[in-house]
């Protein structure tokens, strides 16, 4: 066999495996989510019962749907005037200067953070915090859980927005210079409108991380099976239901968990492709 | 048009150092003038520091804080340096070498893109004259008329290219900078935009960067050969091109090298 025949079989056999094991992802989802949809149907989405005693036990996805969009999309608003200001600094204002360097290397930093680090972060400084404003009587609950969740998807979004905004071409730029512009009627007359759809689209790129970040919001959301009463209430959203309940669970709660997970899954492809196509049809 | 004394020639370019790396020039002492309702033409193999040259008569090169410049330019007797760089731009309007019609504005938005952008109001009526005199005066009125309010990348490239004229002379500026307006635009694109140069002219002083020596030989009243960063000679076109003074110019219009 010649080098060329046997390089294309490599490449083959891996891209092979990489469609097998979703697939195979899929189907294991779908196939364990089975015996929780038989039992409860459709209902098991709108349903926000959680009750594992044995002999009664019923279960429903609506609680931890909740806590995740609601959480999701608090992080969401929260981040955007964030990371829409700092990336039009470190992509249009200040762009190739030190600060820029500086500060988009920190965004970096901040994006390579693990979750876990976060969340002690929000369980330790964030939280006591909350507590002394007397909102929250222990600090946990969607605020707080959004809050962190916000700050984990900063970097993401500015990032990629930045991105976006450095790739309005120069000439448009010192066509309305050479008009007189000034830099603020530049930034909202020609970089924004040429650049809109795609910081459009990172947001929800972002919003796709927030749903299925876990572990920061485990620790802070108060882990309580129910539709969330307020901001500051507990809740629980589809991630961290799993990572709390996978161990003790068999059966059909293991089903149930599984279709918490399918859901999760089906909701965050949606939001990616969604922000995908966007950034395809702009680009 | 001009309240000014008329003072000749419209920009006199004084001494003028460029250098985008500290100590490396792109433009090197170069004093030049320009003169009123004339085409100058600034020719030069690529790299010469014709663009850089164009670039610093609207201060172009504030735009990126790495390019010094030294020297003077004077606009009408007075320092560009020492004008608003707003007031200068709205005199000293631009055409750039790629045709860059604002993608998210309507035909009729671009041509009175500048008053928008400079946040100066105007009436609907007021409008709708600017646009359809700078149309005209770039002779696309008749190809646009019925569509002014589509996109303006929806029209070919030499009509972009005009109407990006027609935007720069919207403010009726006293200077038109062209920086190889015509070079990504096929022949046919490129005698019209020639054609609509010498129309101008009489309105308004056009300095043209152009790497196209016939085209410079065509439609220029006065030319000026660049090398190296140097002015090496500039004067009437006719005469340049027929007796260059400098065997560095001879060598340029023969095509020994550029």
């Amino acid at each position: 066999m010649s080098g060329d025949r046997i390089t294309k079989a490599l490449l083959f056999i891996s891209s092979l495996t990489i469609l097998l094991l979703s697939t195979g992802i899929v189907i294991s989802l779908f196939g364990g989510a089975i015996p929780a949809f038989r039992e409860f149907g459709l209902g098991f989405i709108f349903s926000s019962a959680w009750n594992p005693t044995a002999g009664n036990e019923e279960y429903g996805a609506m609680s931890f749907i909740a806590g995740t969009v609601i959480t999701s999309l608090l992080a969401l608003i929260i981040c955007i005037p964030m990371a829409f200001t700092t990336s039009l600094f470190i992509a249009e204002y200040y762009r190739g200067t030190r600060t820029s360097g500086i500060l988009r290397s920190l965004i970096d930093l901040l994006a390579g953070i693990p979750s876990i680090v976060y969340g002690f972060w929000g369980f330790y400084a964030l939280r006591p915090l909350l507590v002394s404003t007397g909102l929250s009587d222990q600090g946990f609950g969607v605020f707080t859980a959004s809050l962190v969740l916000a700050i984990m998807i900063v970097p993401y979004a500015t990032s990629l927005s930045a991105e976006i905004i450095s790739m309005v071409p120069a000439e448009l730029k010192e066509a309305a210079y050479s008009l007189g512009a000034t830099r603020r009627e530049v930034i909202f007359s020609v970089v924004i409108p040429s650049a809109r759809s795609g910081i459009i689209a990172s947001f929800i790129l972002a919003l796709g991380r927030a749903l299925g970040e876990t572990m920061a919001v485990t620790m802070l959301i108060g882990n309580a099976n129910v539709i969330p009463k307020g901001l500051f209430a507990p809740g629980n959203t589809m991630a961290s239901v799993i990572a709390n309940q996978f161990g003790e669970a068999s059966g059909l709660k293991m089903s149930a968990l599984i279709a918490v997970g399918l859901l999760l899954f089906l909701i965050t492809a949606l939001v990616n492709y969604l922000g995908k196509l966007i950034i395809k049809r702009f680009a | 048009m001009n309240n000014t004394p008329q003072s000749d020639p419209v920009l006199d370019i004084r001494n003028l150092f460029i250098a985008y790396e500290p100590e490396r020039y792109a433009v090197k002492d170069v004093s030049a003038s320009v003169k009123r309702n004339r085409i100058t033409a600034i020719m030069g193999p690529s790299g010469c520091g014709k663009s850089t040259l164009l670039r610093a008569m609207n201060r172009l090169h504030e735009l990126y804080p790495n390019i010094q410049t030294k020297g003077d330019i004077l606009l009408e007797g007075q320092s560009i340096f020492s004008m608003s760089v707003i007031e200068l731009r709205r005199r000293v309007g631009m055409v750039f070498q790629r045709p860059n019609p604002f993608p998210n504005m309507t035909i009729y938005e671009n041509v009175v893109a500048g008053f928008s952008l400079n946040d100066i109001r105007l009436k609907k009526n007021q409008r709708d004259e600017i646009v359809e005199n700078a149309l005209r005066n770039v002779a696309l009125w008749d190809e646009v008329k019925e569509s002014l309010f589509r996109k303006g990348t929806f029209l070919s490239g030499g009509q972009q290219q005009r109407l990006c004229v027609a935007r720069a002379i919207a403010f009726n500026p006293d200077v038109l900078l062209l920086d190889e307006p015509t070079s990504a635009l096929d022949p046919v694109a490129t005698s019209k935009i020639e054609d609509l140069l010498g129309e101008l002219k009489k309105k308004y002083t056009l300095v043209l960067v152009t790497h196209n020596m016939s085209q410079a030989a065509r439609i220029s009243d006065e030319s000026m050969f660049m090398y190296l960063g140097e002015l090496v000679e500039s004067g009437p076109t006719g005469t340049l091109f027929t007796t260059p003074k400098d065997p560095r110019t001879e060598a340029y219009l023969t095509g020994k090298f550029g």
